[in-house]
């Protein structure tokens, strides 16, 4: 092969299929693929060494997916609806360690809303994606619980409860990094991504992602179409790392810039309408306003650069807990006889 | 009347909730400031305040740490159980009443009576706000009187229950001395029970079982804890919180070498204590019965991907809520076999705190070099009582992290698979993400079929040689595992118990003219020493605390051959056991076996 032929490298030196996984087992057209190819540009444009990201996810189709990127990382495909505690335990294990974690909108909004509530409290440094299709696809086309009321399956039956808003939930529940994107927005989802790498705390992303085969049809709510028809967006993402010179150029007032904790920069370019996304008011009325429209609203809906992430709050010492050694753990000849001695009578 | 000295049990009936577990406490601490083994027993209710609850002291010339199953001495204090503690209490027993809710004379007779006016007395106590407490201390100077505990061991049990509170302690003195006084004023010795100084105590401590096991935790080298409160398993990851701290050195810059996560139920505590676990730190979760059902599906997890972790059950009386403070040893069954499909786990059996810290402490080497999930088996009556007990055991020998696929082994073994019995021990060479660098190491690790290279798969072959592998892995775990303990006999007969049967077994043997072999088994899967001990003995009684005979039932299982010599003993009432019930089943099986 001529030198100019050789494919383009990233800062690690690495090309882009090194951040590949095995082929995918998802539908043709599925938008989960779509959202990993999206993971494996970000991976690739931020140079990620992928050793040190963890992918976990729990079952669905969505929890397939990690087999079908960064093929160098380690990852962990748990139980239905606990990627949230898995994840907290590998990250707390050795915290210089992101999760990506990968879930459904049937593995967090149902089955795991309780550990989807609870790692939100946490707040550990991690990626929380969910690729919210509305319906369980392994199992052949059931409502989820983001099932809108009046979106019909493919059958013209309709959900009997109402759907559940995972972004305001996120929002209500204090999460510092809110966001919503669909599988078919390239454009917005890798900076998006970028960003969330990039956040020192949970950086939760809505995907909305076509499911091809059950939920794609006319009248769901979450189909390609009706994404394309009904979804709004504020501002346009750019994701600046701290290498990078700002070669984007806008007029004095377009942009809304973001400095996350490691330098990098998040920059929104206004857009018809405009909101301030770290005022959690604003972003509470941006999600109720949009939905009472019938529009689903994507991009940066809420983020709080001020929080820090739970390992950053813990007091834990910089060496991974994973990689302390016995003279670390054990304590010292001499404190069990203090202890000892503690209890005697 | 000969006096009885240093042989005979105190029973103090209060409303829960009243602060008298401190004045209970006070008088066990003060006999053993007098060089007695005094053993207690907080008979409790599931509630914060206003039910019954009895506490039970017991000093004996051997020192045993068993409940007695009758008491010589009962303090009626609760209104509520007045009527049924007298009516339990033997003909001779002494009764220490309150003057102000006498019963009626002519309806229990045969007692030794006491009337002390409790309520009267209080009012000597100068401070108002603290006289709703400071008043139990006035039924332990009474106490201390009649049997002969001098004042100044009323201080000094004092003294370690408020350590370095003087003022307190001395508030408490007084209180006590009110008591004190009244009695040698107004009561006149008409009974036979009296303490002396001894020395039974020696070298041992005085500790719960719960906070054994969360020492040896720490010995152990836990640095990710989660769990969530239930009790009788909640005081054991508040122990390790307590100490751990103290025990682990932070780094130079103060950074801490562990992190406690009280989790949102029992099923993140597993998944957590799970993944740290994948991510190579050492990890525990504590809970009992209930949390163990719940936690049931990720342990499966963590079985068939064959991560290590260390699952705590202080086990209590089911089946459901159950009996949530009392105590029984039936989890065997659902622990054994937890989770659906085939799975086996290995489970450790303490019998006493000395014990629950060393097999805490081995949990980790356990579940590092089986990678797998390893129970540990104590219950509510270990792990909620105090115990004097030997000292906790400083570990001998390194840590075990077990198998890792170091660059090292890779290069050496070649043909390396996270699930690729290499050794021919069903023991693969494991992967920690940021140790384990290799690029062959990166995988999904899944709970779904997968072949040996954690590649999923389908195959029935795959599928079948990889749990066969499992089970071999399992079963090797013996060599391991705590061997069983044998006590040689002269009767026809052997005796297994287990866990905190062992005490009452111990102090039944004492007493039995005859005595059956007795084989203490102390972990599962089954040492050879098990089957040998079946083998030897025509006829083996299994003495354990629950209603189906949980352990009989897994050697009837595991060792058919031996099945039809296995006779079951059973109590579940969830009290403590008794020597009693436990020489009771040994005599009727010798009792038949003699006709």
């Amino acid at each position: 092969m001529s030198e100019d032929k050789k494919p383009a490298t990233n800062t690690l030196g690495l090309t882009k299929s090194d951040y590949k996984g095995g082929p995918s087992t998802m539908c043709k057209g599925c938008g989960h693929d779509r959202i990993s190819e999206a993971i494996i540009q970000a991976s690739y444009d931020l140079g990620l060494d992928a050793t040190n990201i963890l992918k976990m996810s729990g079952i669905g189709c969505s929890s397939k997916t990690p087999a079908y990127f960064l093929g160098n990382a380690m990852g962990l495909n748990s139980t239905h609806g606990r990627m949230p505690s898995f994840a907290t335990g590998a990250h707390i294990a050795n915290t210089s360690m992101t999760p990506i974690g990968v879930s459904g909108d049937g593995d967090s909004a149902s089955i795991g809303m309780g550990q989807f509530v609870h790692i939100l409290r946490r707040n550990p440094k991690m990626v929380y994606i969910i690729e919210n299709n509305g319906v369980y696809g392994l199992t052949k086309g059931q409502f989820s619980a983001t099932a809108d009321r009046q979106s019909p399956s493919k059958r013209g039956a309709y959900p009997r409860e109402e759907s559940i808003d995972l972004c305001g939930l996120a929002l209500e529940l204090g999460a510092t990094f809110v966001s919503r994107s669909f599988s078919g927005d390239k454009k917005q989802l890798v900076p998006l991504l970028k960003a969330a790498l990039s956040f020192d705390g949970l950086s939760f992303i809505d995907v909305i992602s076509p499911c091809v085969t059950f939920n794609n049809h006319e009248g769901s709510t979450k189909s390609y179409t009706h994404q394309k028809e009904m979804g709004v967006t504020f501002h346009d993402p750019y994701y600046v790392s701290p290498q990078d010179p700002i070669d984007i150029e806008y007029e004095q007032g377009e942009l809304r810039e973001v400095t996350l904790h490691d330098g990098s920069k998040l920059l929104l370019r206004k857009l018809e309408h405009d909101f301030d996304p770290t005022d959690r008011n604003a972003s509470f009325d941006a999600i109720q306003r949009t939905r009472n429209k019938g529009e689903v609203l994507t991009g940066l809906i809420h983020i709080d650069v001020e929080a820090r992430s739970m390992s950053s709050n813990s007091g834990l010492t910089d060496q991974p807990l994973s990689m302390l050694a016995q003279q670390e753990l054990r304590p010292a000849s001499g404190v069990l006889d203090r202890i000892n001695d503690s209890f005697r009578i | 009347m000969d006096p009885v000295i240093n042989d005979f049990s105190i029973r103090i009936a209060t409303a829960n909730g009243t602060g008298s577990q401190t004045s209970n406490i006070v008088i066990q601490r003060a006999l053993m400031k007098m060089g007695l083994a005094a053993s207690s027993k907080n008979l409790f209710p599931s509630n914060i305040a206003g039910l019954p609850t009895w506490f039970q002291i017991r000093v004996s010339p051997g020192g045993w740490q068993t409940m007695a199953s009758q008491w010589q001495v009962l303090l009626p204090l609760n209104p509520a159980t007045i009527g049924r503690d007298l009516r339990e209490s033997e003909p001779g027993t002494v009764v220490i009443e309150n003057s102000a809710m006498k019963t009626a004379d002519s309806e229990f007779e045969g007692l030794c009576r006491y009337s002390v006016p409790f309520d009267q007395l209080a009012r000597e106590i100068s401070d108002a706000k603290l006289r709703p407490r400071l008043k139990n201390l006035i039924y332990v100077g009474v106490v201390a009187q009649l049997f002969g505990i001098p004042i100044d061991a009323i201080r000094a049990a004092l003294g370690s229950v408020f350590p370095g509170k003087e003022t307190v302690i001395e508030l408490n003195v007084n209180a006590a001395q009110i008591g004190f006084d009244f009695a040698s004023e107004n009561l006149k010795k008409q009974d036979r029970w009296k303490f002396e100084p001894a020395d039974q105590i020696k070298h041992r401590i005085l500790i719960e079982g719960n906070e054994a096991t969360a020492l040896g935790a720490i010995w152990g080298g836990v640095s990710v804890v989660a769990w969530y409160p239930i009790t009788p398993a909640s005081s054991l990851a508040e122990a390790l919180e307590k100490h751990i701290g103290d025990c682990r050195d932070a780094d130079p810059e103060g950074g801490k070498r562990f992190v406690v996560i009280q989790a949102e139920d029992e099923l993140a505590a597993i998944g957590m204590a799970l993944g740290a676990g994948w991510a190579g730190a050492r990890s525990m979760t504590s809970t009992s019965g209930p949390g163990i059902s719940l936690m049931g599906e990720n342990l499966g997890f963590g079985y068939f991907a064959e991560i290590p972790t260390v699952v705590y059950d202080v086990q209590r009386v089911g089946p459901s809520t159950g009996l949530p403070t009392r105590t029984q040893q039936s989890d065997l069954l659902q622990v054994a076999f937890q989770s659906h499909g085939d799975t086996r786990f290995p489970f450790l059996l303490p019998a006493n705190a000395s014990e629950a810290f060393e097999f805490s402490c081995q949990s980790y080497d356990l579940a590092d070099k089986y990678q797998t999930p390893v129970l540990f088996l104590s219950d509510l009556d270990l792990g909620m009582n105090t115990w004097i007990s030997d000292p906790m055991p400083e570990p001998t020998g390194d840590m075990q992290r077990g198998k890792i696929a170091t660059d090292e082994v890779i290069a050496r073994l070649e043909n390396w698979g996270r699930y690729r019995d290499v050794d021919g021990d069903g023991i693969p060479y494991r992967t920690i993400p940021g140790v384990t660098l290799h690029p062959d190491t990166a995988h999904l690790t899944r709970g779904s079929g997968h072949n040996e290279d954690a590649e999923y798969s389908e195959s029935p072959e795959v599928y079948k040689n990889n749990l066969d592998r499992l089970s071999r892995k399992i079963d090797g775990m013996v060599v391991d595992l705590p061997a069983p303990v044998l006590t040689e006999g002269d009767a026809p007969l052997g005796v297994i118990a287990f866990g905190t049967t062992d005490l009452a077994m111990q102090e039944a043997l004492e007493s039995l003219d005859s005595k059956p072999a007795y084989l203490r088994i102390r972990a599962y899967p089954f040492h050879e020493e098990v089957e040998a001990f079946l083998a030897e003995h025509q006829q083996v009684l299994v003495i354990e605390q629950n209603q189906q005979g949980q352990m009989a039932q897994l050697l009837r299982m595991h060792l058919p051959q031996h099945a039809d010599r296995i006779e079951s003993a059973t109590y579940y009432g969830g009290l403590p056991l008794t020597t009693q019930i436990v020489r009771e089943a040994i005599e009727q099986q010798l009792g038949v076996e003699t006709r």
